[in-house]
């Protein structure tokens, strides 16, 4: 008996929708067993990470705000890899926008308001999609390399800040420790339901899903953007200019990014300090694989990952794993989405055995 | 400048310079067979913390280097199972590799912390490795040597061999190596794992020799700097060196201007600059020459026969 793969004539719609969900419970399965290998209650930690924060309510707000960056971020990334443009330096863009808002409430001094907010999240836009524009000037005019540039400002974002908040924008009343002045009450996002953490940017996470599927389904650019991605030569030939495709998917990957991080420290943090840059740049790398580079796909991966963030907490307390564990449940769905993509684009055969034949996907 | 400061210095940045060196090495030959596997950062550290585990039960440093190289190209070949049996996308697979990497080293990596491991002892004898004036040629740790060895060993082995003929073909044009009969997928099954290895070598010298104790993400980027560091050579293992020591003088200075304060400039300007000098030097290498035209043909692609 032997396994054979057979192109399918069209990508399988079944398995765009199943393999993402199978990937996650897969990644439960393992992650219990692996668990149990390594001495740890296997079942207890599963549960913690992947269910606790969807079972309790007060975990909710957690989930919600960690989502939001996430959703954000990955939006604008699922653009860049649907056109095979590679940003892995939405952490930088991520960074750098989160500054640019500082900047703007550091300049407004005491005043406060909608104008403040509104200036502060474009600022962070602006911060973001400026750090995106170098790969995008070096990918087009000097043909180096995005994946490598991109991820390079990502180091050179970390310096950025620590320079800031620990020199000209350190808190001259912070008991010199290297961290921003908090915003003012009115300098926040405000709260969207009083008692709990959900702000404004959390609101935004979930309108901007439904605008960036509406673009992509109907205009040219969203038709660009996928020709590019899946036919590169007709792309060319119906005078769609690739350099202009590299610009467009990396300034909105970097706009959201930066929006990501200003709407991050305007809403939930409200000062940056060197804890400021949690990854979540490079986990919404996972979210838009996860997602399937689609804006509702983004949204629904988003609240996935979340949820392990906010149950990699819970277990740290329960069953004392360390927090860089959630990492390895984030890579393991990573690893079976991508692997599961030969589902999509391929049909398993089994032929009996006498009747071998080379295999397709070898 | 004196003649112990210079002497000190070169010792810095050969020593600084070892691990990016493996770890290049490596994917130099990864990336000729035709694969782009960006999760050599991921491969250090898992590299990292088995040298550093294995050296702490068994007090054996060679033995540790061995279990980081075999577990470097053992997480390698997790990813030639996905990218070459199920044609996964490399880029993103890399990256998985690379998170992979970094959450399962500190996991494992817990209960090492804090602790000391054994050092490797000099393969030359004390006189020549601690005289004042030889120690700048035989004062390193036996992996320095070995990496250098390996610089030499990779260029004859792709240049004058047969193997390596049959590597840079696959590499070049995959679908004529395998119409006249070579296995694809087995080629780049075995550099992948050679490269998994070599990074795992270099993580642990992280962990082993420079610093050496386990902490979490140590390698600090490195990987990455050690992939670009392959379009720097523009796909040659002699040029690898000479970027690995530029990379490395690079990484020395931040050293040096933070201990000895001379610096007008924040000392976070020095530890931006090997990140920033690699973007710029990118941009300069792909101006002086077509840098497309000198990477393997088949780089990053999905090798699909037709059956």
């Amino acid at each position: 008996m032997q396994f054979r793969f057979e192109k399918r004539p069209e990508p399988s719609r079944l398995m765009l929708v199943v393999t993402p969900i199978a990937s996650v419970l897969l990644t439960m399965l393992i992650g219990v067993i692996v668990f149990d290998a390594l001495g740890i209650d296997g079942q207890r930690a599963v549960i913690d990470i992947f269910l606790t924060p969807l079972l309790a309510s007060y975990k909710w707000q957690d989930v919600a705000v960690k989502a939001a960056p996430l959703i954000i971020i990955s939006l604008g990334l699922a653009v860049g890899n649907r056109a095979s443009v590679w940003n892995i330096g939405a952490e930088g863009q991520y960074i750098i926008g989160a500054l640019g808002a500082a900047g703007v409430g550091i300049a407004a001094g005491a005043a406060g308001g909608p104008v403040v907010i509104l200036l502060m999240i474009l600022a962070g836009i602006a911060g973001g999609t400026a750090w995106a524009a170098v790969p995008a000037v070096l990918k087009t005019r000097f043909s180096v390399n995005e994946i490598l540039s991109s991820l390079m400002l990502t180091y050179v974002a970390l310096q950025v800040l620590s320079y800031l908040v620990g020199g000209p924008w350190k808190d001259p009343n912070g008991r010199n420790f290297p961290a921003t002045a908090p915003l003012t009450a009115d300098q926040a996002l405000p709260v969207l339901f009083p008692g709990t953490t959900i702000h404004l940017g959390v609101a935004i996470a979930l309108i901007l899903p439904f605008v960036f599927w509406l673009v992509m389904a109907r205009s040219v650019f969203g038709y660009q953007i996928r020709v590019v991605g899946s036919a590169p030569n007709a792309a060319r030939h119906g005078g769609f200019d690739s350099n202009q495709t590299v610009w467009f998917a990396m300034l909105i990957g970097g706009g959201m990014a930066g929006l990501a991080g200003a709407l991050e420290f305007a809403g939930a943090l409200k000062a940056i300090n060197l804890g400021f840059p949690s990854g979540y740049g490079f986990t919404a790398i996972i979210v838009a694989f996860l997602g399937r580079l689609h804006p509702i796909g983004c949204l629904i991966a988003g609240i996935v990952l979340a949820v392990t963030y906010v149950g990699g907490q819970v277990a740290q307390t329960t069953v004392h794993i360390p927090n860089a564990t959630a990492g390895i449940f984030q890579a393991m769905m990573l690893f079976f989405i991508l692997a599961s993509d030969v589902l999509v684009r391929y049909r398993l055969r089994i032929i009996p055995a006498g009747k071998a034949a080379p295999a397709a996907g070898e | 400048m004196s003649m112990d400061f210079i002497i000190a210095a070169i010792i810095t940045v050969v020593g600084i310079s070892t691990p990016i060196l493996l770890a290049g090495l490596g994917e130099l030959v990864v990336e000729k067979s035709g694969v782009l596997n960006l999760g050599v950062e991921g491969m250090m550290l898992i590299g990292a913390i088995a040298g550093f585990a294995v050296t702490s039960m068994t007090f054996n440093p060679w033995l540790g280097i061995m279990g980081a190289a075999v577990a470097g190209a053992a997480s390698a070949l997790l990813f030639g199972f996905f990218v070459l049996t199920l044609n996964s996308n490399q880029v993103a697979t890399g990256l998985a590799l690379t998170i992979f990497g970094t959450g399962l080293s500190s996991l494992i990596g817990l209960s090492f912390v804090g602790r000391i491991v054994p050092q490797f002892g000099s393969i030359f004898p004390p006189e020549l490795a601690r005289d004042p004036l030889l120690k700048v040629i035989f004062g390193y740790s036996p992996v320095v040597y070995l990496a250098l060895v390996m610089v030499l060993a990779v260029a004859w082995f792709l240049k004058s061999t047969r193997a390596g003929l049959i590597l840079r073909a696959v590499g070049e044009n995959d679908l004529s190596a395998h119409s006249i009969g070579y296995s694809v997928v087995g080629v780049r099954y075995a550099a992948v794992a050679f490269g998994g290895a070599m990074a795992g070598i270099g993580g642990a010298y992280f962990s082993m020799v420079i610093t050496p104790m386990w902490a979490e993400r140590m390698t600090a980027g490195r990987g990455w700097i050690a992939l670009a560091l392959v379009v720097f050579a523009g796909w040659r293992a002699g040029r690898l060196l000479t970027g690995a020591y530029f990379f490395g003088l690079l990484m020395a200075l931040e050293l040096y201007a933070k201990a000895a304060g001379f610096s007008i400039l924040p000392s976070q300007f020095w530890a931006a600059m090997p990140y920033l000098m690699t973007v710029v030097v990118l941009a300069l290498i792909s101006m002086r020459e077509r840098i497309g035209s000198n990477a393997p043909a088949c780089l990053g692609k999905p090798f699909l026969p037709a059956t």
